[in-house]
């Protein structure tokens, strides 16, 4: 009982890229699991932070428009839902490439990518939008915390974008096979996560009323 | 000590065995669900389709519930957290109660709930 499984590279193939730990789980997803924790801290400080800024104009008859007076509620809904779909296109990937369909993998990572890639286009035309309207970067203490929450979540999702026309191209190139869901489930997390993140802040930033 | 190794390699098998995915369907029908919340979410914005969003309180308390439905949703189905090893959850929980209980302690210590 006690022998022909241990490193057979037969059963070895079979798991993914996995390999036996002492817990029995995957390091590398946990370390993800456990990242993504930790991002919760660094998010929880940006948007508390816009929460107790979030009405605090400049000095000045100038330096009176806050984001909150011109958010664009039905545009950044549109955008939202881009996202949203993007975690639909994200799990249908890596259900594909469960299922050894590289073909429909490609394509739903493309798809991710895309959807992600609007997504932050449309951020870039909000960005755009406020700083026509007189309201920058450093504009007001509300200006300043809203565009560096809003910020940090584009970064994530372009990273998010960067891993997933990585894994287009691995796996264009043959290198992603039915062996490496591991790899595209943690890319997976990521994504949701930043998805996760963004149903937060539309709701608490764009979507709850400012007295 | 083989057995020992070949037990953890059997708990191994299992915690990957247990790993079935719902089909692409479940997904889609989770991804109507969600679109179906952020519909009545954006509806919140437009008073005059409902009138009882007229009320900040009403509205509060329906996004919140929304956004709480749609958190759950995404980290349960589409992160897999229903299906794997409980201790991936617990890891991500940790720091997201963490991160709850030190800005609600900051964002009382700044009376934003004055």
């Amino acid at each position: 009982m006690a022998t022909a499984t241990i490193d057979s590279p037969d059963t070895h193939d079979d798991h993914d890229e996995h390999h036996a730990t002492s817990t029995g789980i995957s390091n590398t997803k946990l370390a993800m699991w456990t990242f993504l924790g930790s991002e919760c801290l660094l998010f929880g400080g940006l948007i508390s932070t816009y929460l107790l800024y979030k009405t605090r104009r400049g000095p000045g008859p100038d330096n009176t428009a806050i984001p909150t007076d011109i958010f664009d509620i039905p545009f950044t809904s549109v955008s939202s839902f881009v996202l949203l779909m993007s975690s639909l296109t994200m799990v249908l990937a890596l259900s594909a490439l469960t299922r050894g369909d590289n073909a429909a993998t490609r394509a739903w990572l493309l798809s991710t990518a895309m959807l992600g890639s609007v997504f932050i286009g449309g951020q870039v035309y909000e960005f755009t939008g406020f700083i026509r309207e007189g309201v920058g970067f450093t504009h007001n203490p509300a200006s300043s915390a809203f565009f560096t929450l809003t910020g940090f979540h584009g970064v994530h999702v372009s990273l998010g974008i960067l891993m997933l026309m990585s894994l287009y191209v691995a796996s264009k190139q043959g290198k992603l096979t039915p062996k490496h869901t591991e790899t595209v489930e943690i890319v997976g997390l990521y994504w949701h996560f930043v998805d996760v993140v963004w149903i937060f802040i539309f709701t608490v930033i764009y979507l709850i009323p400012v007295d | 000590m083989t057995d020992t190794v070949t037990e953890t390699h059997l708990e191994h098998d299992e915690d990957h065995g247990a790993h079935e995915h719902p089909s692409d369907w479940v997904y889609i029908k989770i991804a109507l669900i969600l679109a179906l919340f952020t519909g009545i979410e954006v509806l919140t914005y437009f008073e005059s389709a409902l009138p009882f969003f007229e009320n900040n309180s009403v509205t509060i308390a329906t996004l919140m519930f929304l956004m709480v439905v749609k958190f759950y949703l995404v980290a349960t189905w589409f992160m897999h957290l229903r299906f794997d090893n409980p201790i991936f959850g617990r890891m991500f929980v940790a720091g997201l109660v963490l991160a709850t209980a030190v800005y609600c302690i900051f964002l009382s210590a700044f009376e934003f709930w004055a």
